[in-house]
């Protein structure tokens, strides 16, 4: 069994509530933080935690509080990230609906380190009955004293409030997010100014995740010194990963980043093999923006090592053989699954959700949806192949935000591993209508190069 | 005596120039002028918040600054990064830049319907100008483009969707020249489209006519001057009126020809934005020629088509072949027209009517 | 029929408005459209954007560029059940389109259109954080997960038993 921090107590009833959580031991490091600690010192255990966001940059998240600038006479914010919108990840969902004051708590501590009063929860506006949820959990906080004036007589206020959207992805972008609570259209800003400096209106703000925020409870209960001995090396910690696709058993996991990818897919703790005794084909490990990667690459690195469930370790060969940790969006494919319309429903959702405001995406993911289309659908050319690729080449990095990657990067990563599964429905374009392509060789093992 | 401002130093493509704290790339390379200027759609310099979206301008910072000379991981938006003292910049250096370009042109060219047959703003069009630098001759774009129905914004400004690009320069235009804006961004991603929503009319106030001039292609025009003539058909001239809106500079240009103005615009400078917003009595009601001061004609780049049958700063081209030949006198072998019968210099072809055929030329050879 | 919040719903618009700094009111426009769309039929018509603009004091246009903008905000009038279903990646790999494609025979409509009685209106939506209980959809302010043709059928009864009631 694998340790676990955030869903430890998941599973006891009616830990949604105020009275359960607290006999829980809940709110013990909201105590610890603000009555025995300055926020410098909780920053600096956030520091030694080593924790990376959670959200899918993996930017170590001690480091981005201490960028927040500190003006005098200018107010400051926390704004939780939970417009949790990348295909394969519901792990955010999972934490608000069964431990939201796991989140509060998190919102607390993280406040007062930040020195922020006033903390807003922008959630994704199609998670309609969470709000109801979190308000509820909010206002039960502030009838126990842990939010509102004066929190447990140390003189420290906050308030919480949930901001819902109202159905787009790009608002997950954090400057995209600050414009959508500012009441505008979720266009992400260009930066700099970053929002450390310059965020909600115009004030220093930070953005983070809602795992990242619940994860600031652990640090605090058991110390950054003992956080940074879960999981390996960078990898610290714990992570949820949100497993979908062919698998026996979807759902939520609270992994310590010490397992291996294979240990992941068959083992019975976690998702349980692939139903109806099906052969695993490809995986994108990370949410839909990370690079999907044949069966062979995902098991066994080009180096041939065992690769494991951590930052460094998916990430490992780079983009050509490896792929990332991304938000955990563990999303599996079996060998009856077509990588090509796979592809296209992923370049259908990046084109949905472009916000249109600079050029490379606006008109370069809704180009790759047709073309993808075309190849599908049995009219694609062996030239369409090279032009998604020169299509994607000239999105990735030239774009305000980094939707233009991640609409990018599925599609390279499609033609890059399973380029011969294109070429197969262009050359057979009636027979790719009536079946898929099938497992081919993307399980056999590789060689593995001599080391040099 | 005050202290002198520390000054910047920045390379572009190779070029030093010194420019105050806080000056974009963009700006700094316009200090340097050229080549080294990034091309910009968006970007504006008389619009604050304008810029960053159409990214033609992307370059490539190889040295961060002096302090921290890491380079930066991606292309950059020139017209919003701003300088640091020691940063080196490629911009037609760097190949890297010059691909992504491309690219960007052949973004925005997909879904542009290519009318400049028949569109008003041919010949001043910012966008014709970029492809013409820095795009390709073809398209691999093989599928429908987006289109939008025509539509009359106000009684003096036409909007014609389907040629947008979506810089957002009106939209800032209207932030920040009028009292109200009344047309925006509507919808995401491609389908985004600038609109009123309720088909709104934008004369309420008096500067929206601006939108006219900064819009850098042809989706805003002026319904008064529309289809009446092609740009390099008119001579511009400058000249000027005592505005009585004290926020229009009058200072303008007039598209003449003969004593007819045709058109009103703002005097734009050599990168197409404006020197002074006019206000819309100056740009739709004064089209005598004695509601203006003329000051003469208007100095137009020799490259742009509008130069043509516009007669100012003309060179009459230098005798070369005298020059290369330095004296010598070379032997002519053989006279065309002693053995040709058409095109006889004799006969000046913009006499004839109609397009020349062999029997306009005398068939005899030698007749004088 | 004029647009107007009934007395607790304008409670409800100056309880949001006050969880912004002052002179920020425009932070409470997605709630209030939210709000406004619960109230007056499921969808926004242009008079209550207009509305909403006025309870806010911000120019018409903002209103319209920021409902144009988010997918959940319906700018025509929609059915009373409003299927929302999702066709991403995850959603996809479990039979989405098996699902989409059975509604609309179920419901004799395409994508997009409203059953003549007013009831159903079906639409297909990008991945909306469920895809570990694919494929599903959104009906209102709840999920229906692991949906079967079953399922939809024992979805669309319901929906017209409650409606006739």
């Amino acid at each position: 069994m694998g340790r676990k921090l955030l869903l430890d107590k998941a599973h006891i009833e009616g830990i949604r509530y105020f009275d359960v959580y607290r006999k829980n031991g809940g709110y013990a490091a909201a105590e610890k933080a603000l009555k025995s600690m300055s926020p410098d010192q909780v920053t600096e255990e956030v520091k030694k935690s080593g924790m990376r966001g959670r959200g899918g940059a993996g930017f170590p998240t001690g480091m981005k509080w201490s960028f927040l600038a500190k003006p005098e006479g200018v107010p400051c914010y926390l704004v939780c990230n939970a417009d949790e919108s990348e295909p394969g990840t519901f792990k955010d969902r999972y934490l608000m609906e069964f431990l939201p004051h796991l989140l509060i708590e998190g919102l607390l501590i993280s406040s007062y380190a930040l020195g922020a009063n006033t903390t807003y929860i922008y959630i994704r506006g199609e998670y309609a009955w969470i709000p109801d949820i979190l308000e509820e959990a909010i206002a039960e906080a502030h009838k126990n004293g842990f939010l509102g004036k004066n929190i447990l007589g140390t003189g420290f206020d906050l308030e919480i409030y949930v901001q819902r959207g109202a159905g787009a992805y790009i608002c997950g972008e954090e400057t995209a997010l600050i414009e959508s609570l500012e009441g505008k259209r979720g266009t992400p800003r260009i930066k700099p100014p970053f929002p450390a400096v310059k965020g909600l209106y115009q004030c220093p703000t930070v953005v983070n995740n809602v795992e990242t925020l619940a994860a600031i409870v652990p640090i605090i209960n058991i110390g950054g010194d003992e956080y940074v001995k879960y999981g390996i090396g960078k990898s610290a910690g714990t992570k949820l990963i949100s497993a979908c696709g062919n698998i026996n058993k979807p759902g939520v996991y609270e992994i310590e980043m010490n397992i291996s990818v294979e240990e992941f897919i068959y083992s019975d703790e976690y998702c349980g093999g692939i139903p109806n005794g099906k052969r695993l084909k490809a995986c994108i490990p990370g949410g839909s923006s990370v690079p999907i990667v044949p069966a062979n690459l995902l098991l066994t690195t080009a180096k041939g090592e065992k690769r494991m469930m951590t930052y460094e370790s998916l990430n490992d060969g780079g983009f050509a053989t490896g792929t990332m940790m991304g938000s955990g969006g563990f999303i599996v494919l079996d060998e009856d699954q077509c990588v090509v319309r796979h592809t296209l429903s992923l370049a259908r959702f990046y084109h949905h959700e472009s916000c249109g405001q600079c050029s490379p995406c606006r008109e370069g993911t809704g180009w790759m949806e047709k073309v993808l289309k075309n190849i599908e659908h049995g009219k694609g050319k062996m030239s369409d192949i090279d032009l998604l690729w020169d299509i994607q080449r000239k999105i990735e990095g030239n774009t305000i935000c980094p939707l233009g990657d991640a609409a990018a990067w599925p599609v390279a990563a499609a033609i890059r591993h399973f380029r011969d599964e294109f070429e197969w429905h262009v050359l057979n374009p009636d027979e790719a209508q009536r079946r898929n392509f099938g497992l081919a060789h993307y399980a056999d093992p590789l060689p593995v190069a001599a080391a040099v | 005596m005050a202290e002198e401002k520390k000054l910047f130093k920045v390379k572009i493509d190779n070029i030093t120039v010194e420019v105050e704290p806080g000056t974009t790339i963009l700006n700094a390379a316009r200090n340097i002028g050229g080549e080294v200027v990034p091309p910009a759609m968006c970007y504006y310099s008389k619009l604050d918040g304008s810029g960053g979206k159409c990214r033609t301008c992307l370059v490539k910072v190889t040295k961060g600054s002096e302090a921290d000379p890491r380079p930066m991981p991606k292309l950059v938006a020139s017209c919003r990064t701003t300088v640091m003292d020691g940063m080196e910049v490629a911009n037609i250096t760097s190949p890297e830049v010059l691909e992504a370009r491309k690219g960007v042109v052949e973004f925005l060219l997909i879904n542009h319907p290519l009318d400049c047959p028949v569109c008003d703003q041919a010949g001043e069009c910012d966008l014709q100008d970029l492809s013409y630098e820095h795009g390709v001759s073809g398209t691999r774009y093989e599928f429908k483009r987006r289109t939008f129905e025509k539509e009359d914004i106000g009684e003096h400004i036409k909007l014609h969707m389907t040629r947008c690009i979506l810089c957002y320069r009106c939209v800032f235009t209207a932030d920040q020249l009028t009292e109200k804006r009344q047309h925006g961004i509507l919808k995401r991603g491609d389908a985004s489209e600038i609109s009123t929503y309720m088909r709104a009319s934008l004369d309420q106030t008096n500067f929206i006519g601006n939108v006219i001039d900064v819009c850098p292609v042809g989706a805003l025009t002026d319904r008064t001057a529309r289809f009446k003539n092609r740009v390099w058909f008119l001579k511009p001239v400058d000249a000027h009126r005592n505005c009585e809106d004290p926020k229009c500079c009058g200072k303008t240009v007039l598209w003449m020809r003969g004593d007819e103005i045709f058109r009103v615009t703002a005097r734009k400078d050599k990168y197409g934005e404006v020197e002074g917003f006019i206000c819309d009595t100056c740009r739709f009601e004064k089209k005598e020629v004695k509601d203006w001061v003329v000051e003469g004609p208007r100095k137009i780049a020799r490259h742009s088509v509008i130069s043509q049958g516009h007669y100012v700063g003309v060179h009459k081209p230098q005798e070369t072949v005298a020059r290369v030949m330095d004296g010598r006198q070379p032997k002519l072998l053989m006279d065309i027209h002693t053995v040709s019968e058409v095109n006889m210099p004799q006969v000046d072809l913009s006499q004839l009517e109609g397009p020349a055929h062999s029997t306009d030329f005398p068939t005899n050879k030698g007749v004088q | 029929m004029a647009v107007q919040f009934s007395e607790e719903k304008l409670n409800k618009v100056k309880e949001i408005i006050a969880r912004y700094p002052a002179g920020k009111q425009k932070s409470a426009l997605i709630p209030v459209l939210h709000l406004a769309q619960e109230s007056f039929g499921g969808w926004l018509s242009a008079d209550t954007m207009d509305y909403v603009a006025g309870l806010l004091q911000i120019e018409p246009i903002e209103v319209y560029e920021v409902a144009t903008f988010y997918s959940m905000f319906n700018l025509q009038p929609v059915g009373k059940y409003l299927f929302e279903v999702c066709q991403t990646g995850p959603c996809m790999l479990n039979g989405s389109d098996d699902i989409i494609h059975y509604i609309k025979e179920k419901l004799g409509i395409k994508v997009g259109e409203t059953t003549p009685d007013g009831l159903f209106t079906l639409k297909t939506v990008e991945c909306l954080g469920a895809c570990g209980y694919a494929p599903m959809m959104q009906l209102g302010k709840f999920y229906k997960e692991h949906l079967t043709k079953e399922k939809v059928d024992q979805i669309i009864a319901d929906c017209r038993a409650q409606a006739n009631n």
